[in-house]
């Protein structure tokens, strides 16, 4: 119960206030309040939470809603609490608000493997938490959103429906606890029904009511797969993303910007551009171009022709370049030794038999479905902007700066996200939205990018080369050694976003790799920065999308050395550290029935990884098509501890699967004249 | 130019060149179609053209040979085409993104074929990209549509 505790005593405080013709509820911090993002003047339209007016009632989300199914369960999580009709549940995205900061995620930060986090060090996390609230991260990503909202969201509905019943009580005559709650009213022991819609006015004026949230086993929603509010929109082709906001008097526009990432623009001649039909103008954005045209293909031809001259690159300029910069790191200063376990240097230099392997992982973009864009409209002192994000407040920050205003002199508005996968962390997108729209005030702008420059301005996930080095005694691993070397994408996004340095360990250059429940008596994973100026960015799973692989092809060489099955091998192994863990092991071998004889023409292998607090193991059979080779089958266990929506989760680990599979088969990234090679969806 | 689209006829001053995606999207408001490659690799911008479905990234203005269905003539949030249901009942979508174009090209598909086999399904759908990777419920999906227009028939 401390959290509980520590939340109604001193942090949280449930609070209601009228908006025209309804009431709000919201939860924001006591002690160090943020302004509370309602604002009365804008209407219902403005509320962290839940706004209920004659309407009805909507539920306002923090969190963009990229695919990953988050709007569902946490209006889930409010509509538990308030008792609403799941079919009549309304959702939208809330405004950039830094009452919806993202504690969980700043809390992930701490050098700690997740599974061994120690009450002390929970208590730390904690504390490391309010940072998060310092630099306002309003952010979807690192796998925090569900967590995150957990506490909040159900006090802030538990609170809505008390208040909504003290409403009620008045109104009728009746006392309170008498009063019960089912699909978005309140109903009195006579049966009569009051809806919420009736007794917003009034429930706004009542002090809110602290109430704990319900058990688990009282729950209706949370814990079932729930149809998806944005289902039928998506299904209809009216669920509207960012590349679909229309406005009146709109103008399309596309860039091309320095394919040597970073590098200036020398010059450049508009004349073959503006020669197209239909293109309007050439904005000169100082290292790229805009062309401004009636229509986004007019826009992008028009792009296209300016005849441009490119200054270089500030890396070099070729993929074997790129990779001897990341090996020199190994000769240079050591960033962390986040596990040391025993002596694994002396245990290395007796042993018999050292088995050794060096891996090297490419870069590779984001590619989600939606190429960036971002819509904006400048009138001299404010900013508005329509932008499929991650992190609207980042947004409205670099937007600001991109123009010359104040952060709040931008409304941000969060359309849906056609996929994120961390590439919508990064706000480019919006300040060169913005600058756009500052060279035609009054004139709305879409900026929308061709997937040729989506794919040649990514921020990569970074290119690896590890050295792993082992030894196997009696059928286990003796030893295991890693080291890493990367550009480390958490010191130049941090950099990017806060503007702070980012010193000390880099956790997750490393993760992945240190905080893997084996026992190994000596084992050491350490991490080398490699200095390159290659814009970087936190891709799916980040440091575990290399540090899984690595880690998990060196486990099955050691498990070959020592003669044994791999997930003989892994659960001797995994046993004595996490149950869990083991556990899901052994799922996934019973699930793939590992033990039964094989196909001829198929192989397996089995992975498993602890990502983001959830252990997950995975099981691919490969079948050998003439040559050609097919992932045929493939088998997935995780335990994320409570599923709060079995369907979402599966969903999820799904589609990570075909996200890594797809990386691993045909996602590379490589540099020629310092700029990427691949510019478009494989053919 | 002349264009009729989910019934309705549209003007047009645009050049003909123009893609028949960028039409619908940026001059007609149909945005329901949608954007991904602009070079047939991704299937996202899938419509039909006399019930036909093709990449309209790929189709000039011009070129267009009879009556285009999109995404919104299909069916209707009250009127939802067999697909459309079955990727209601089966959850399909993840952002959602691509499903336009998954959509249109398995109607097309149920069109021909009436009971696709997994391998069929997979060998007409291998055009359409999904980065969030729902192929396993779009296949269930397809299958269930299928059923349910046989049993409608
Ligand atoms: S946009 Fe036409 S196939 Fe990708
Ligand atoms: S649902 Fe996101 S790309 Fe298919």
């Amino acid at each position: 119960m401390g959290r509980w505790g520590r939340i109604t005593r001193r942090t949280l405080l449930v609070g209601s206030a009228a908006v025209a013709g309804g009431a709000a509820f919201g939860v924001w911090r006591l002690n160090q309040p943020f302004a509370n993002p309602l604002s009365p003047e804008q209407g219902a339209a403005l509320n962290p939470f839940v706004v209920i007016d004659e309407t009805g009632v909507t539920l306002v989300m923090g969190r963009s809603e990229m695919g990953q199914g988050v709007h569902t369960t946490l209006a889930a999580m409010l509509a538990e609490e308030m008792d609403l009709d799941w079919s009549s549940v309304r959702v939208v995205h809330g405004p950039a608000a830094a009452a919806y900061h993202n504690a969980a995620l700043a809390a992930m930060g701490l050098p700690v493997a997740d599974y061994a986090k120690t009450p002390m060090q929970h208590r730390i996390a904690g504390a490391m938490g309010t940072l998060s609230r310092a630099f306002g991260l309003q952010i979807t990503g690192g796998s925090t959103a569900t967590r995150d909202a957990f506490e909040p969201l159900r006090l802030a509905g538990a609170s809505a429906r008390e208040a909504l019943k003290r409403a009620a009580a008045d109104r009728l005559g009746v006392d309170a606890a008498q009063l019960r709650t089912e699909d978005g009213a309140v109903i009195a022991p006579d049966d009569r029904r009051v809806p919420y819609t009736e007794l917003a006015e009034d429930a706004a004026r009542v002090d809110p009511p602290q109430v704990a949230p319900r058990p688990a086993t009282e729950w209706r929603l949370l814990g079932q797969s729930l149809p998806r509010p944005d289902m039928l929109a998506k299904a209809t082709g009216a669920a509207a993303y960012g590349v679909d906001v229309r406005l009146p008097g709109m103008k399309f526009a596309a860039i091309r910007m320095n394919p040597r990432l970073g590098g200036p623009m020398r010059g450049f001649d508009p004349a073959p551009a503006l020669a197209l039909a239909g293109v309007e103008r050439v904005i000169d954005l100082g290292s790229g171009v805009a062309v401004v045209a009636r229509n986004s293909w007019a826009a992008m031809k028009g792009a296209e022709a300016v005849d441009v001259t490119w200054g270089p690159a500030p890396y070099p300029e070729t993929t074997e370049a790129i990779f001897q910069r990341i090996a020199e790191a190994f000769e240079g200063r050591r960033n962390s030794r986040l596990r040391d376990d025993g002596n694994t240097t002396r245990t290395l230099d007796d042993a018999a038999q050292v088995i050794e392997a060096e891996y090297r992982l490419p870069f590779l973009a984001h590619s989600t479905m939606e190429p960036m864009n971002a819509t904006a409209l400048f009138t001299g002192d404010a900013l508005e902007l329509w932008t499929p994000s991650q992190t609207p407040l980042v947004q409205a920050r670099f937007a600001a700066q991109a123009v010359g205003l104040r952060a709040d002199q931008v409304t941000v508005h969060t359309p849906y996200l056609g996929g994120g996968f961390g590439r919508r962390l990064e706000a480019d997108y919006s300040a060169l939205a913005a600058r756009v729209a500052r060279e035609m005030p009054g004139v709305p702008v879409q900026v929308m990018w061709s997937r040729e420059e989506d794919m040649t301005h990514d921020f990569y996930r970074p290119a690896v080369i590890a050295r792993m080095r082992g030894a196997v005694q009696g059928g286990l691993a003796l030893a295991l050694e890693a080291k890493v070397a990367a550009p480390s994408v958490t010191r130049q996004a941090v950099v990017r976003m806060t503007g702070l340095p980012a010193p000390g360990p880099d956790k997750g250059h490393v993760e992945g790799l240190f905080d893997q429940p084996y026992a190994i008596p000596n084992y050491r994973v350490e991490g080398y920065l490699a200095d390159l100026d290659i814009p970087l960015g936190f891709w799916r799973s980040v440091g575990h999308s290399h540090n899984g692989f690595i880690h998990e092809c060196f486990i099955d060489e050691l498990a070959h050395a020592a003669g044994r099955d791999p997930i003989e091998f892994r659960l001797a192994m995994i046993r004595p550290e996490s149950a869990v863990a083991a556990n899901v092991l052994e799922q996934v071998s019973m699930m793939a029935r590992w033990r039964a004889p094989r196909e001829p023409g198929t192989g397996r292998g089995v992975a498993f990884a602890w990502s983001f607090g959830t252990p997950v193991a995975q099981v691919i059979e490969l079948r050998d098509e003439s040559g050609r080779i097919r992932i045929a089958k493939a088998w997935i266990a995780c335990d994320m501890g409570r599923a709060l929506d079995p369907a979402i989760v599966q969903a999820q680990m799904e589609s990570g699967l075909i996200y890594g599979v797809s990386a691993a088969v045909m996602g590379e990234i490589t540099f020629a004249g310092g700029m990427v090679e691949q510019r478009n969806f494989p053919e | 130019m002349e264009l009729t689209v989910n019934g309705d006829r549209y003007e047009t001053d645009v050049p003909e060149e123009t893609p028949l995606l960028w039409v619908l999207r940026d001059e007609l408001g149909l945005t329901g179609t949608k954007f991904g490659c602009g070079v047939a690799a991704c299937g996202a911008c899938t419509v039909h053209i006399d019930g036909e479905a093709v990449r309209s990234c790929q189709i000039a203005l011009g070129d267009v040979w009879g009556d285009v269905t999109t995404i919104e003539g299909l069916g209707r949030p009250d009127a939802l085409h067999a697909l459309q249901a079955a990727w209601v009942r089966h959850q399909v979508a993840q952002c959602g993104y691509c499903q336009p174009g998954q959509i249109m090209q398995a109607a097309a598909l149920l069109a021909e074929n009436p009971a696709p086999d997994d391998a069929q399904i997979d060998d007409w759908m291998a055009g359409n990209l999904c980065r969030c990777g729902t192929y396993s419920r779009i296949r269930a999906a397809i299958h269930d549509a299928a059923n349910s227009l046989a049993e409608e028939a």
